[in-house]
């Protein structure tokens, strides 16, 4: 059988707005790909021993509220804690250009903004993810 | 890979979700694992948790979490969800419910995709069952897809098994169908606050009062309330995982356990013989270019199912 890409998708923080978490997590359902959903009002601790347990190779985060430059490497951080720096940290929303630098430099690999197509986000795992051996 | 069999009797959680992966993934040499660790399984009381979808099967594990935690008990969850038979891809939310227990050490909750298996849960079952019983967990919960009535899979591997019921989903005959209302150990009418209930119970409680129960175990319901009243609904569920525990004790006071044991060892030789037997034999057929010849030949009606399945047959098997 064919390795599965599998994602866990999550939004951490206070932001309940969960449109465009569902609408991806549907698009990666029909790439082919296992989504692990986990909804809204997540810890990045939480968001990390979920991704470890269900031994992801990509974690996407969606925040709208604006704590991105806080939560996504905390996310980050919270993985290399626990020694699983081999998974690959994406992240999405409202995210000011100024803040895409200081993200790249906290480990967030990818990031994607309004405006971004559904097929530029799933080329990009095809990519740059190979299912893990 | 039996390191990673090793590491996973340690308690050590990527270990442990690496080779349930694997598992599913059905990465070569994955047996020498389960080889090393199949000794020290058979430890865990395996509780089954199946019903029509939303019918509140993850909400009712969450809470079911909360009352084992209570006794300081370790809990196992392996949560399947359906693979589109379409793109392969799966959308696995049965997590969203249990998101409060993801800092707790004491708990281990795994999603699985169907991945094409018809019976209500996925081929990794029964492995990942064996790997969450050698990294230590003392209960684990496996709660199958959103079931119809004939998805049963779950008695080949579980020692309790929980039907969720909802009010509004048919008349009494369905009750007494056969399969899926078959298969409980403890009924469960969820959402019990609903119009329609008191029936349910009546209907159910009838179609039980028909049956008769040769092991000497009959099925209880238990009604469990909306989640909108915690109390009342963590009370519910406590009194639940007393029935779980209740039925447990019952099988092994009657030395029953050995009688769900050879079930899903069944289960196991069946499906090691259909991946040492069956998939080497369907591989050499895809890869040879046979498999597509057999097919043509079908579509022409130049032959029948059954002579190329004898002819295989010949050709592979030693008599």
């Amino acid at each position: 059988m064919a390795k599965k890409i599998r994602i866990l998708l999550a939004k951490p923080g206070l932001d309940g707005h969960d449109r465009g978490a569902k609408v991806l997590a549907r698009c990666f359902r029909d790439a082919g790909f296992e989504v692990i959903y986990t909804g809204c009002h997540n810890t990045p601790e939480q968001i990390a021993n979920a991704a470890i347990q269900e031994d992801v190779d990509v974690v996407g985060l969606s925040c709208l509220s604006g704590a991105h430059t806080y939560l996504y490497p905390e996310v980050v951080q919270q993985l290399r804690s626990r020694g699983a720096d081999d998974i690959t940290v994406i992240g999405g929303g409202i995210i000011p250009d100024r803040d895409f630098q200081p993200l790249y430099d906290a480990g967030i690999k990818a990031i994607f903004t309004p405006g971004a197509t559904l097929d530029s986000i799933v080329d990009w795992i095809n990519t740059n993810i190979a299912a893990k051996e | 890979m039996e390191e990673l069999g090793k590491r996973a009797m340690t308690g050590d959680i990527r270990a442990v979700s690496r080779l349930i992966r694997n598992i599913e993934d059905q990465v070569p040499n994955t047996h020498e694992a389960i080889k090393h660790i199949f000794p020290f399984t058979g430890r865990a009381h395996v509780v089954g948790i199946t019903g029509a979808p939303g019918a509140g099967k993850s909400t009712l594990t969450d809470q079911l979490i909360c009352s084992i935690r209570k006794q300081n008990k370790t809990v196992g969850v392996m949560a399947v969800d359906p693979s589109s038979p379409f793109t392969g891809g799966a959308l696995l939310g049965d997590r969203i419910r249990m998101v409060r227990h993801s800092e707790d050490p004491g708990v281990f909750v795994r999603s699985l995709a169907t991945r094409g298996a018809m019976g209500g849960l996925s081929k990794a079952v029964g492995d990942g069952i064996h790997v969450l019983d050698v990294m230590g967990k003392d209960v684990i919960i496996v709660e199958t897809v959103g079931v119809g009535q004939q998805e049963v899979d779950i008695i080949n591997h579980a020692h309790t098994v929980l039907v969720v019921l909802v009010p509004g989903m048919g008349d009494e005959v369905q009750a007494i169908k056969a399969g899926l209302m078959e298969v409980a150990d403890i009924f469960i009418i969820n959402k019990a606050d609903r119009e329609g209930a008191r029936k349910l119970y009546k209907e159910t409680l009838s179609m039980l009062d028909m049956g008769n129960f040769p092991s000497g175990w009959r099925p209880p319901i238990v009604m469990v309330e909306s989640n909108l009243e915690p109390h009342s609904f963590a009370k519910s569920v406590d009194e639940l995982w007393e029935k779980i525990e209740e039925h447990y004790q019952f099988l092994r006071d009657n030395d029953l356990l050995q009688e769900r044991a050879q079930l899903k060892v069944q289960t196991e030789i069946n499906d090691a013989l259909r991946s040492a037997i069956l998939e080497p034999i369907l591989n050499r057929l895809i890869e040879t270019g046979e498999f597509d010849k057999m097919v043509q030949r079908l579509m022409k009606k130049e032959t029948d199912p059954y002579t190329l399945a004898a002819e295989v047959a010949e050709k592979f098997l030693v008599k």
